[in-house]
């Protein structure tokens, strides 16, 4: 049943990435249940305008939880306290009258960030521009049921493909490892065979890219995937492992 | 009068995409590089487009305003896409896709465009499939299909229930193997804010760069807008928050004809609103009327009881429960299109049998499913939508049955395009839901992933040649030339003017008030005298909104408020111009119902003889009404009739 709430914001406020940045504190009044915690922050925006001032600066769009867009780390969790969602679908009725909830960017030498609860992600666009890939141009394709795919091997591809590259694995990663959105793309291809052809090409690229981003080394503590609003399994990175190891092996 | 010409090929109707590539003008490889194309937009209908152009060997220049072109709001189709592949053995053909979306369209599309749809639509399926997309398939290895509203036959692919993602992340990849290799060049977190108009031709764009606040120009030999639909104008829709129609009404301010605006349609299973602090509505899949069936109490008093909390509809036994579309039409039942569920549900709503604490809302239950299928299938099948449900909700919808109510999902109305998907501005093309093309007045579920895709991938890199083959001898443009100084500077002082307005009133709330004028007004119902309060109120909101509105913030920097407040302007624009078409519509067709006529059972009556063309609303200067121009609909193919989804 939807109640009313009443909490306090601690919010990270930042102009710019080389600016120092800090925790304001905003008290939020008549806050419903039944709200998202986004909408619960465009509340809080609608105040500071009415105020004169400017709103906290943070990225969403689709609000359905597909698109990737929304990030924040929410009382210490990436995409906040609740299981298997992002922040967008995480609703207040997860909070507590009275609460005091902590909001703060995604915090990664990899994702610098833009203003406030903003971050820089085009390095994973770059990581996909390396290699995140099948090389096939548009047409001349033969038809879509000539080759037969296990209904196993294109679940378990789906499974992969289904990673929305919002970043929380790095947050969640000490290291601010990218693997597990790394190893998600090379899995999804690596168990098709329309991506096997240049399975080995990729994923020595991908890895690549990865280190040069300046992203950092897994060690297997499986934050990212307790962390993941999607459930991406961290078998994927042990799937990657095998596919860079056999690719450099062959060299 | 202006005439209209569509540029149709000649030929008999199956013939003419097949003549048309046969016979029209191509740029050679080597005269590719030398052209730049301007793509705004990453979505299908965008990245398809601009990956494609770049393999070609274009030089392009794409730009979104999210951070990532893979954000673009086509990620959230969750259903499906529709091919006539026939793999079902269940009688498809490209000639049955063809009539099923001009019937499904209420009779109001140009045959020809859709047509071509149809012929291309195998080749789709079949590139995604090549670019690793996982659809879902057989244990025999080969594709699964499922069914959609308006056809009697299985012709949708899908990958569970995240379709429009994995064919998105298709055509991202694709795009990011060209932006790699150097092809295209990526603009993310800019907004297009002009097109250039340099003798007669779109040149280049105008875009302000939303993390800096700069507003830069951009030259090109060829513009193509790919920036979606404007359902936003309702504030509440199933669209993403930065989704709008800005790009469209800067086309139309330059000349760009918009056609059909008041085709807007309501999807009919959307999670109901909650509260006034709502910002977007939840879609749930059309895919799930496979399997659920919708229903509302048979008596008042169970719906009052329901309302009031103290009965569930779990108690209701099955002679208690009124299946109402099963009911009205049984050769389709649940499967009816969108247009024709959705106010059949506002036709109960209205009538007092809704549920829900509002009252605005009907059942989606999935019991007979379970039954049948065991809660195993049903989870493979809709896990994903049953999980969203239930996190914004807090209801168990395997236990309960869902509760949905019908939202703004998608604009078929757009800017006007030929068949070569070129606008009225010579150079300047629109693709996918930006346009207004295929769909007519009401668009079948599965379709708009289809349409983004085929405008993308297989149309517009054929069509946008016949354009460029002319251009090979025209230099790179300089962005210093006066068209360009005018265009920026105009942009300047209409932000300039919005800083200096410091009123009260947040851009949110004007937002909302425009927005509730445009449910209550040109929604689902609308008539004469309910057109001519909107047209009003909307005036209302626009002067308040000029004089009112207050922005913190600096222009000349990263302006979340003034980034709103451009769009706003922009979908006030809109809904004048929807709630104009509408009123001049006298007539009942798909999305676009008027009260006023309808048939004894309340269905959509066309006025054949005084309607059957596309409205095209040409722009004559602000203050001004803008003029009506007519592309008359001819129907060579099809016999025109009323549509009939009861046997």
């Amino acid at each position: 049943m939807e109640k009313i709430i009443n909490i306090t914001l601690k919010v990270w406020r930042q102009r710019g990435p080389k600016e120092k940045g800090k925790f304001e504190t905003y008290p939020l009044s008549g806050v419903s249940t039944d709200s998202s915690f986004l909408e619960m922050l465009d509340m809080l925006n609608e105040e500071l305008v009415n105020k004169g001032q400017e709103p906290v600066v943070f990225d969403h769009d689709c609000r359905e939880g597909i698109c990737g867009m929304c990030s924040l780390y929410i009382n210490g969790h990436p995409h906040g306290p609740d299981e298997d969602v992002t922040t967008c679908q995480l609703h207040m009725r997860k909070f507590k009258d009275g609460e005091t909830i902590t909001i703060e960017p995604w915090r990664s030498a990899g994702f610098p960030v833009i203003r406030d609860l903003m971050v820089d992600r085009t390095a994973f666009d770059k990581i996909m521009q390396a290699g995140g890939y099948v090389s096939v141009n548009t047409g001349g394709i033969p038809d879509a049921n000539a080759i037969p795919i296990s209904k196993v091997d294109a679940d378990e591809a789906m499974d992969s493909a289904s990673c929305i590259g919002c970043g929380a694995c790095v947050a969640a990663c000490k290291n601010a490892s990218a693997m597990l959105f790394v190893s998600a793309k090379v899995s999804q291809f690596a168990l098709l065979p329309q991506g096997r052809v240049e399975g080995a090409r990729r994923a020595k690229a991908m890895v690549a890219a990865m280190d040069e981003l300046g992203f950092g080394n897994c060690t297997n503590t499986g934050a990212c995937e307790a962390e993941c609003p999607k459930n991406i399994s961290i078998s994927n990175i042990a799937r990657l492992n095998r596919e860079y190891l056999c690719a450099k092996l062959a060299d | 009068m202006t005439k209209i010409d569509s540029k149709i090929p000649q030929g008999p109707l199956a013939e003419k995409w097949s003549y048309y590539k046969s016979h029209q003008k191509l740029v050679n490889p080597s005269n590719k590089r030398r052209l730049d194309v301007i793509v705004v937009g990453t979505g299908l209908a965008g990245g398809s487009a601009a990956a494609s152009l770049g393999e070609l060997g274009f030089n392009v220049l794409n730009f979104c305003i999210q951070d990532s072109p893979r954000r673009a709001h086509s990620i959230a189709a969750q259903g499906g896409i529709n091919a006539s592949k026939n793999y079902q053995n269940d009688g498809d053909s490209v000639y049955r896709l063809f009539y099923d979306t001009i019937k499904g369209g209420d009779y109001r599309a140009r045959e020809a465009n859709v047509h071509r749809l149809a012929e291309v639509s195998g080749s789709i399926i079949d590139q995604c499939v090549a670019q690793g997309v996982p659809f879902a398939r057989e244990y025999g290895g080969l594709l699964d299909n499922r069914s959609f509203g308006g056809a009697q036959v299985s012709r949708t692919f899908y990958a569970k229930g995240q379709t429009g993602q994995q064919l998105l992340l298709g055509a991202y990849s694709a795009l990011s193997r060209q932006v790699g290799k150097g092809a295209v060049k990526l603009y993310t977190r800019y907004e297009m804010l002009d097109v250039v108009i340099v003798d007669g031709r779109a040149r280049g764009i105008i875009a302000r760069n939303l993390v800096t606040g700069k507003i830069e120009r951009f030259a090109a030999h060829a513009v193509v807008i790919a920036t979606g639909g404007y359902g936003n104008a309702f504030f509440l829709s199933t669209n993403a928050m930065g989704s709008n129609g800005s790009a469209a009404i800067q086309a139309y301010k330059k000349g760009a004809y918009f056609a059909n605006p008041c085709y807007a349609q309501i999807h009919p299973t959307c999670i109901p609103v909650h509260g006034e602090n709502q910002s977007k509505l939840t879609l749930m899949s059309e895919s799930l009327r496979n399997d659920g069936r919708i229903w509302v109490p048979k008596k008042k008093e169970d719906a009052e009881a329901i309302r009031a909390g103290k009965k569930k509809p779990t108690d209701l036994k099955e002679d208690e429960r009124d299946y109402y579309l099963e009911r009205r039409y049984p050769a389709f039942g649940n499967l009816v299109p969108r247009d024709v569920a959705s106010r059949a549900a506002k036709e109960r709503c209205d009538a007092g049998f809704g549920v829900g604490a509002t009252g605005l809302a009907v059942y989606l239950d999935f019991s007979a499913a379970i039954e049948r299928l065991g809660q195993k299938t049903v989870e493979a099948r809709y896990g994903n939508l049953f999980q969203m449900y239930e996190k914004i909700v807090d209801d168990n919808p395997y236990a309960t049955p869902m509760m949905i109510y019908p939202a703004i999902h998608y604009t078929m109305g757009g800017v006007w395009v030929d068949y070569e998907l070129q606008t009225s501005i010579p150079g300047l093309f629109a693709i996918g839901e930006a346009n207004f093309s295929d769909h007519g007045a009401n668009r079948l579920g599965a379709s708009a992933l289809m349409q983004g895709l085929a405008d993308g991938y297989f149309v517009l890199p054929y069509t946008i040649q016949n354009y460029l083959a002319d251009q090979i001898t025209v230099p790179r443009f300089s962005t210093s030339l006066p068209e360009f100084e005018t265009a920026e500077k105009e942009i300047k002082d209409r932000i300039a003017k919005l800083m200096s307005i410091k009123g009260t009133r947040s851009v949110d709330s004007l937002h909302k008030q425009l927005g509730l004028v445009m449910w209550d007004f040109v929604g689902m119902g609308r008539n004469k005298a309910g057109l001519e309060t909107a047209i009003a109120k909307i005036k209302e909101v626009k002067k308040e909104f000029w004089s009112n509105v207050r922005i913190p913030g600096s222009g000349d920097d990263l302006n979340i408020e003034l980034e709103k407040a451009l769009r706003v302007a922009d979908f006030i624009e809109i809904g004048y111009l929807m709630a104009t078409d509408a009123l001049h519509r006298e007539e009942s067709c798909g999305g676009h119902f008027r009260e006023e006529y309808q048939t004894e059972e309340g269905e959509a009556l066309r006025q054949d003889d005084k309607f059957s063309y596309v409205g095209c609303w040409k722009f004559n200067g602000e203050g001004k009404e803008p003029e009506l121009l007519k592309e008359e609909l001819v129907y060579e193919a099809i016999k025109v009739q009323q549509r009939n989804y009861k046997a």
